[in-house]
């Protein structure tokens, strides 16, 4: 297994490469943050926007805490909180699509109706407008943006299982008498998994990219809570004077985006078969 | 014999062999094949799947598929060597000169463009002629071809016309530039005997009015007995044995070739018919089916199926024997009608019936392929039945995988953990047949299953469903269009036509006459191993009007 696994990735390009190589440095910056950092999470330790220094490497923000410290904190709370919010999107939304495609009828038409009701209206608004209903914690919003999020992956898993359960396979096992929980988890969903994984990556971005935009909207992730989203709204005055300091924390988001668009690609290029 | 052989050489492969990649190395496919076709000659290329007929057709045109290479040999057409004449000159010749037919016409057309769109793109992007003379051209060509309405088929899309004619059209298609040689690649394998024939004929007649070259790919011998005045037996890409045709028939030298041509030789004794008081396993009862409710594609159907027997039913694609199949097995409730299982009724959809109900009636597919799971092993796919419906689990359940295995002629501990990926296709068809016996049913439907196979394999299945059939007390629905196979393996008959049942009877009965007239067609379309069959029985039928499927 391990050994496939590396005859693969010798032959992948250096896009991947690189990509990979990111996506290790991120997880483990987010795993070991308090080891790495030289300031706690919310510690006032200076005054407010202190420049780059030694003492401070990358300056301090608004209110005097240590920049590299959040930055790196911040790739606990940002990236760990997408990535559960990716995981329960794929497990309502895979669900809600195996289902939809296994059993159809009226269960297909009843679960895709409501999700194109969901999906009719802009995602952003939609999590603005609830956040503001059932009142923002981190709970609450992972709720939403995974509820909003599954509709996508129920749409492709949906379509990918539709593929799968017209082979005859299945319908040998219809026929068999299998119920409907041994039909997915045994015929249908070994056999959808491929498209559905380099999805996950895609989607990982973009529920990135919301909770990120709903922090800086002031509707995500809470202060003290070090997160990229509120980082660069918290110190964005800071851009008209012409410091970059803030823009670090939106640069890490971009390359985390990049560096996972990378892995995806070369994923999907594997498994579709193409050659160049 | 072949006075063809006497003419100019058009094609000339010497030494060739191709390699694919795969497992990260490169496979031979072809070792050193060496090929002449003379003008207006028809060479017939045979052998089993994976022999490198196809293979070497495409190379015949200096091209190979993805992920194939040629490191060694030669191909000179007319003079000119393909290997090195760069891909420039040799898209100059694909399609002006020499001609592509493949299998699937459905899936070789562009279903977004009309027929005589299609046809005159080759002459028009070579030069040949201008687009309205391409279209005149056409049209005489589909009157040739014996297409009905010339005048405006050509105006229709792909999927307006049926596959004998797409096969026709492709065949003027390639005909457009008046080349010197065509390849066809299986251009009626996947066509109904009664639609084969007509399909045979109109290639046969402007490859002779034409006087064109072809090199004729097919597995089926009798097939090319009717085409080729020169057959090469080919088999893990070398070859077998070269003669022309009549010589091969009559005396074919390698042993190989004699397997293949007695491969239709098998054929198991005749159950005497069940006694008037029996009752059968299954009787389908003037059952009436269609898919929604205004298309109907069963019109009262009726049969009964006996204990310990084998029932064909057969007709050309369309005539309702899939549907047929799942009526029995409730996967198309029928609108009217019962299906009564040991003189019970069943209910009409498989939802409803008991776990028993279902054990007792097992379906094997057509395609292997996709009735296999690929993400299952063979011991999962064969132990699911077992632990489902018999409740065996643990150690009794590992020995009855391996008594089943062995019993379809796989050796277990070879087989076992194997991924269907890592099955040929008459293994994985052997691992069905499994899965169904692994219920302990009394009765299974069989549903083209050989068609999808080569001869020699067909045969080995076939020869094991007989086996099983004594040992095991089963009783068969064999669905299929192969006479062929009817022959070997039937004592009953059912002939259907348009969804309904047109004769029924023994199989002696049947196969002797008088026949009922569509009985007739389908019986005499079956191509036998005799080089002049063809021109004997289109010379038959033409004092008669029958009108041939398809059109």
């Amino acid at each position: 297994m391990l050994i496939a696994v590396w005859k693969e990735l010798k032959k992948a390009p250096f896009t991947a490469w690189f990509g990979i190589a990111i996506i290790l440095s991120y997880i483990i910056v987010a795993f070991f943050a308090p080891v790495l950092t030289p300031y706690g999470e919310t510690q006032v330790v200076g005054d407010e926007y202190a420049p780059w220094t030694s003492e401070f490497l990358l300056g301090t923000d608004n209110i005097g805490r240590d920049m590299l410290s959040r930055l790196l904190y911040g790739a606990r709370n940002t990236v760990g909180i997408a990535f559960v919010t990716t995981c329960l999107a794929f497990f309502i939304g895979g669900m809600a699509g195996l289902i939809a495609s296994t059993v159809g009828g009226w269960t297909d038409q009843i679960l895709s109706r409501i999700v194109d009701v969901l999906m009719a209206i802009p995602q952003l608004i939609f999590a603005l407008l609830l956040l503001t209903i059932v009142g923002t914690n981190v709970v609450n919003m992972i709720l939403i943006i995974a509820l909003l999020d599954s509709t996508r992956v129920f749409r492709l898993a949906r379509a990918v299982a539709t593929n799968v359960v017209v082979m005859d396979f299945v319908e040998v096992a219809r026929l068999r008498g299998e119920g409907i929980w041994w039909l997915i988890r045994h015929e249908v969903l070994p056999n959808s998994t491929a498209p559905l994984i380099a999805e996950f990556g895609l989607r990982f971005c973009f529920v990135f990219l919301l909770i990120a935009a709903l922090s800086f909207l002031g509707l995500g992730i809470q202060p003290p809570t070090a997160d990229w989203g509120s980082m660069v709204r918290e110190n964005a005055t800071l851009i008209t004077f012409g410091d970059i300091t803030p823009l670090l924390p939106a640069a890490a988001i971009a390359l985390l985006t990049v560096a996972v668009n990378f892995v995806v690609d070369w994923m999907l290029h594997a498994s579709s078969g193409l050659k160049d | 014999m072949n006075d063809k052989s006497e003419r100019e050489i058009l094609l000339s492969i010497r030494d060739l062999h191709i390699e694919g990649f795969s497992d990260e190395k490169w496979n031979g496919i072809v070792h050193g094949v060496d090929l002449d076709l003379h003008k207006g000659e028809v060479l017939g290329l045979i052998g089993e799947s994976g022999a490198g007929k196809s293979t070497i057709g495409l190379a015949a045109m200096g091209f190979t598929r993805d992920g194939c290479r040629i490191p060694k040999g030669t191909v000179v057409f007319d003079g000119l060597e393909l290997m090195t004449a760069g891909e420039a000159k040799r898209r100059e010749l694909r399609g002006s000169r020499i001609a592509y037919v493949a299998q699937s016409a459905a899936a070789a057309f562009n279903p977004a463009h009309k027929l005589i769109d299609q046809y005159s793109e080759a002459p028009t992007q070579h030069g040949i002629m201008a687009k309205s003379k391409a279209e005149q051209d056409a049209v005489d060509l589909y009157r040739r071809l014996r297409l009905p309405n010339p005048d405006e088929i050509g105006f229709r899309y792909p999927h307006q016309v049926s596959g004998g004619q797409l096969q026709r059209a492709m065949t003027a298609m390639a005909m457009s530039c008046r080349p010197d040689l065509i390849i066809f690649d299986e251009p009626t394998t996947a066509l109904d005997v009664t639609t084969q024939i007509e399909v045979l004929a109109a290639i046969r007649d402007i490859v002779e009015q034409f006087d064109t070259a072809a090199i004729y790919i097919t597995h089926d011998l009798a097939v090319v007995a009717q085409m080729a005045d020169r057959i090469m037996v080919l088999r893990y890409g070398d070859l077998v044995e070269e003669a022309d045709t009549r010589k091969m028939l009559s005396h074919p030298e390698e042993d190989y070739t004699k397997t293949l041509w007695a491969v239709r030789s098998f054929q198991k004794p005749q159950k005497p018919l069940a006694g008037a008081g029996e009752m059968p396993i299954i009787s389908v009862e003037r059952v009436t089916a269609g898919y929604g409710k205004s298309v109907m594609v069963l019109h009262d159907v009726s049969f009964d199926i006996h204990d310990r027997r084998t029932v064909a039913v057969v007709g050309e694609s369309g005539s309702g024997k899939s549907t047929t199949a799942r009526c029995i097995t409730g996967l198309l409730p029928p609108i009217e009608g019962r299906i009564l299982h040991n003189g019970n009724e069943l209910p009409a959809d498989f939802r409803k019936r008991s776990k028993d109900q279902l054990r007792q009636i097992q379906m094997i597919y057509q395609m292997p392929d996709t009735a296999l799971n690929p993400r299952q092993r063979v011991r999962d796919v064969i132990g699911r039945p077992l632990d489902f419906y018999l409740g065996i689990r643990g150690k009794e359940k590992e020995k009855r995988i391996h008594a089943l295995l062995e019993q379809i002629e796989l050796e277990p501990s070879q087989f076992i953990d194997r991924y269907p990926g890592e099955l040929s296709g008459g293994q994985k068809q052997r691992i069905c047949i499994a899965r169904a016996l692994g219920a302990e049913p009394q009765f299974i439907i069989c549903d083209e299953v050989t068609s999808a196979l080569d001869q020699i394999v067909a045969e080995g299945i076939l020869k094991l469903l007989f086996r099983l059939q004594e040992e095991l007390k089963l009783a068969y629905m064999f669905i299929t269009h192969d006479l062929a196979t009817v022959r070997a393996i039937s004592d009953e008959v059912v002939v259907m036509l348009e969804g309904r049942v047109v004769e029924a009877g023994p199989k002696d009965v049947m196969f002797t006459p008088p026949h009922h007239d569509y009985t007739d067609l389908l019986l005499s379309s079956v191509p036998e191993m005799d080089p002049d069959w063809l021109s004997d029985l289109l010379e038959a039928r033409k004092g008669k009007s029958m009108a041939p499927a398809g059109n």
